[in-house]
């Protein structure tokens, strides 16, 4: 047991094919104990596979899973400390919400007292307690999905897997179950691994989260380091917007299509991408002092708590709370400053 | 871990070969029935198709192709088309049968599912009841209905059609009588699943077009209904070439069916090997509609 | 509601009194007094009466309903064990096609076929034992062997909708093999299972080719001998046995629509 991440869940070098399709290249990653950890990344690339693997429901071709400190690579589902919360929440439609959350007790032959008394604790949390009779299909989709949770952390797992828990619950009820999901994890202090395609929902719960992509991790570190700082053009476009910028690289800087920006890093490419997000964009009437950017606005779209200016030449996205109202045709300066500009790793 | 027996089978983790021997226990009773009571009296037929009946009914393990000679009509009093026209016989009944269960199951289907949803369920148990009832007991109804006593054959008398105080069977009319009221249902049940899903809308922007109404049916709700409706054709088609009772009790002699012609050799002439033959010969029917079917299904998927 | 054209309304209506005008044709007279002839003289129901005191009636009676219950029994648990068998176990593609043509051959072929079939297999197999003289052992195997597909088939088609998903979860909740079995897939397959051996019962009831061919004089079954009595003619009391036989199929055709209809699964309370 390894002093730093006792109690957590290391995958070390995961690689898995369907048939010809190559699902998971050579993952490597590590969700320490008692944190909310988050893989983000479109469809069908691979998050669902990894968390199946990790639950047992999936072999890896090669590769180790270490939970607390022991190797479950080769432990069936039914030998692991890991329960999941599955996409369909997957519920038993035969058994009562009571039978269902007591299901992995019951399996396991607790006795009796101790399997009411723990149900109805989880019951109680998760503010279900008169639903103990109920049938899963008298319940509506975020009742659902509290049950499903319910019946995996009853069984206290060392890590619980959710997939996609939010997908079948429409958009006003998710926005308020992932403050809720979130509050459960830190009220329990137990690991959490979530599988999602949704951003905002990674960066709303998440201590840590990794984008994965065609099969790879991409990028992993806390939610605001991976927003600011996208390695790659896929983590900057799929996290929220981004400015791409093509540039060449020149001694101190980047030679663009706004002429020469003054970077603080230096790239490790000669042609590539700076990306910039629209509302680390500042727009003024003075140029700056540097890498200033003399534009014209074409189109501005009212977004509640703040506008998005398209601004030309580019197209650029600037996004800014300004009173200030700007209407297409105006002359703006805009400042690209030198430590909001980040070098993407990709080649031009 | 590269193992290639190890696998995860519904969340089970184990081998490919424990799993295929735990199958094999699950398979083996039914499919072991299934061989013994099913494929090899099915094969046992082929093989008596090809033997020779003896003298006295019994068979004698000669082969010969005789059998299927004799149902092509070959005999040794020279050429007979009569097995050729039963077997005709049947699969023109089962065509006309089948068509106008379609004809008449189409208006029904409209009916029922433009009810209100209680009174829909209603007349959809009204379906299904026949459907259920014993096939003896209905082809025994029209022999009632059909009796002379009874309105439709005076009616029939006094027209000429048949003698004064005759039934109106055994004939070819009695038999497609009963043939459509035993297999209409068939048809019904599946196309109604459709219909009651159909989509409107399509019907009525072909009757906006001014579209008539062939084509308001041929091209808006022939094609919504036509995979239910090829159910429908095929659950009527072949269990009504191979028909046996209705064929027995409204057509009798006059108008025989292949299902007849089988029961005969097994039973009155006993005459095994060409019984065999002609279950033969049904079998191969039945076979190409099978294959004109899945082919015509392959088609409509791939549009 | 979209209305339909009179024509359209009236076909329909005409078709339902081309179905049902025979059936209650023989209802009508099943209560009528008249003994020959078809003319009305007045109601009673002597002719249901006297069905019970007609001992081959009676035995026709005991026999197919003893042919259905025994066949049902076997024929739901070999087609549901086999169903299991053929869609939970990774066969090879070729094994499981190969599984899927036996399983169709004897809802698609004509029963007349399979009925010959049998003939011609008891009849050899008689001279190995008297076991399969004609009679209600080889009835109840002839139905069993068309019941067993359909069974398996509706079993079949309840399992793939309940789908991997509940099995993993299962699995991920701790279940072994045996607990899986009886905890989740039994109860959830139940459904299935009973709309199968329904299935099953009816088509018993139903079925006259098979028992036809593989009757011997001892075990008719009513359709067996309501198809031998025709030949003599119709008579009042037919037509009662009809009537009662035509309420009784009345009772299971709604019962098992009810028992399908309603929510999918056999529920258990805590």
């Amino acid at each position: 047991m390894t002093s730093e991440n006792k109690g957590g869940l290391i995958i070390e070098g995961i690689n898995k094919r369907f048939g010809d399709v190559e699902v998971l290249k050579d993952v490597t990653l590590e969700v320490r104990s008692g944190e909310f950890f988050t893989l983000l990344g479109p469809s069908g690339c691979g998050k669902t596979t990894l968390l199946r693997i990790i639950a047992g429901l999936e072999l890896p071709d090669t590769g180790r899973i270490n939970l607390c400190g022991q190797d479950i690579t080769s432990l069936p589902a039914t030998k692991r400390q890991v329960n999941t919360v599955f996409q369909s929440y997957a519920l038993f439609p035969h058994l009562s919400i009571f039978e269902n959350v007591a299901f992995g007790l019951r399996s396991r032959k607790f006795a009796d007292e101790v399997v009411t008394e723990r149900v109805e604790k989880r019951l109680e949390m998760l503010g279900l307690l008169d639903m103990g009779d109920r049938y899963p299909d008298q319940l509506s989709g975020g009742q659902k999905q509290r049950v499903a949770l319910a019946r995996a952390l009853v069984n206290e797992p060392e890590i619980l897997l959710l997939d996609e828990p939010m997908s079948a619950l429409d958009a006003k009820l998710r926005a308020k179950v992932q403050e809720d999901l979130r509050r459960i994890q830190r009220r329990l202090g137990r690991t959490f691994l979530m599988v999602t395609h949704d951003q905002s929902e990674a960066l709303v719960c998440s201590d840590r989260l990794a984008v994965m992509h065609e099969g790879r991790v991409i990028q992993y570190g806390h939610p605001e380091e991976v927003y600011d700082f996208p390695k790659t053009r896929f983590v900057a476009e799929f996290l929220g917007a981004a400015n791409l910028i093509e540039a060449k690289k020149v001694p101190g800087g980047a030679d663009t299509r706004y002429g020469i920006l003054r970077l603080d890093e230096e790239p490790s490419w000669t042609r590539g991408l700076l990306a910039i997000r629209p509302e680390w964009i500042r727009i003024g009437e003075k140029q700056p002092g540097e890498n200033g950017v003399r534009a014209r606005v074409s189109e501005v779209i009212y977004r509640g708590t703040s506008f998005d200016l398209w601004l030309e030449p580019g197209p650029l996205r600037v996004r800014t709370s300004s009173y200030r109202h700007f209407r297409p045709g105006d002359e703006v300066w805009l400042e690209l400053a030198a430590d909001e500009l980040t070098v993407l790793e990709d080649d031009a | 871990m590269k193992n290639r027996l190890i696998m995860i089978w519904y969340g089970e983790l184990t081998t490919r070969k424990s799993l295929l021997r735990r199958g094999l226990v699950f398979l083996s009773p039914g499919m072991l029935w299934l061989m013994v009571f099913l494929v090899l009296p099915g094969l046992v037929l082929v093989a008596v198709s090809f033997a020779t009946r003896g003298a006295y009914g019994q068979l004698e393990w000669e082969y010969t192709i005789e059998n299927y000679r004799r149902l092509m009509g070959f005999s040794l009093f020279g050429w007979t088309s009569d097995y050729l026209l039963i077997l005709w016989r049947s699969v023109l009944v089962a065509f006309i049968t089948t068509l106008v269960s379609v004809i008449l199951s189409y208006p029904l289907c409209f009916f029922i599912a433009t009810r209100k949803e209680r009174s829909r369920y209603l007349w959809l148990t009204l379906v299904i009841i026949p459907f259920w009832t014993n096939m003896v007991i209905r082809a025994y109804a029209w022999f009632l209905i059909l009796a002379p006593e009874m309105p439709f054959a005076r009616l029939a008398a006094s027209l000429g059609f048949i003698a004064e105080g005759s039934p109106l069977y055994p004939n070819a009319f009695a038999v497609y009588i009963g043939m459509v009221s035993m297999f209409l249902p068939f048809v019904t049940l599946p196309l109604y699943a459709s219909v009651e899903k159909l989509d409107w809308s399509l019907v009525e922007a072909a009757q906006d077009l001014y579209a008539s109404r062939i084509r308001v049916f041929s091209q808006a709700i022939l094609p919504q209904t036509l995979p239910e409706l090829s159910v429908g054709v095929i659950l009527t088609f072949v269990p009504a070439m191979g028909m046996f009772v209705v064929p027995d009790l409204l057509g009798g002699a006059k108008y025989m069916l292949v299902g007849n012609l089988i029961q005969q050799q097994f039973g009155a002439s006993r005459d095994w090997p060409f019984g065999a033959a002609i279950s033969m010969g049904l079998m191969v029917l039945t076979m190409i509609t099978l294959q004109i079917y899945r082919r015509r299904s392959k088609e409509t998927d791939h549009r | 509601m979209k209305r339909t054209h009179p024509i359209i309304t009236s076909l329909a209506l005409l078709t339902m009194g081309f179905l049902y005008l025979p059936l209650l044709g023989v209802a009508v007279f099943s209560v009528n007094s008249a003994r020959r002839g078809l003319v009305w003289k007045e109601f009673t129901f002597d002719w249901y009466i006297r069905l019970f005191s007609n001992e081959r009636i009676l035995e026709a009676a005991w026999n197919t309903l003893l042919l259905a219950v025994i066949s049902t029994i076997l024929a739901t648990i070999l087609g549901t064990v086999l169903a299991i068998g053929m869609d939970r176990f990774p066969w090879s593609k070729r094994t499981r096609n190969f599984l899927d043509i036996v399983l169709h051959i004897p809802v698609v072929i004509p029963d007349i076929i399979l009925a010959a079939a049998l003939v011609v297999a008891f009849g050899l197999l008689r001279v190995v034992s008297s076991l399969f003289d004609p009679g209600l052992l080889n009835m109840i195997i002839g139905h069993i062997t068309f019941q067993i597909a359909f069974v398996a088939l509706v079993v079949r088609s309840r399992l793939v909708a309940i789908g991997r998903d509940v099995e993993e979860a299962a699995r991920d909740l701790f279940a072994g093999n045996w607990y899986l079995l009886r905890r989740v897939i039994l109860p959830l397959l139940m459904p299935g299972i009973v709309a199968g051996a329904m299935l099953a019962f009816t088509l018993s009831l139903d079925d006259f080719v098979i028992s036809f061919f593989t009757a011997g004089p001892e075990s008719q079954t009513l359709p067996l001998y309501i198809f031998a009595a025709v030949r003599r003619g119709v008579t009042p009391q037919i037509h009662a046995l009809s009537t009662l036989i035509m309420i009784i199929t009345v009772i299971i055709a709604i019962s098992t629509e009810r028992l399908t209809r309603k929510d999918l699964f056999g529920r258990e309370k805590k």
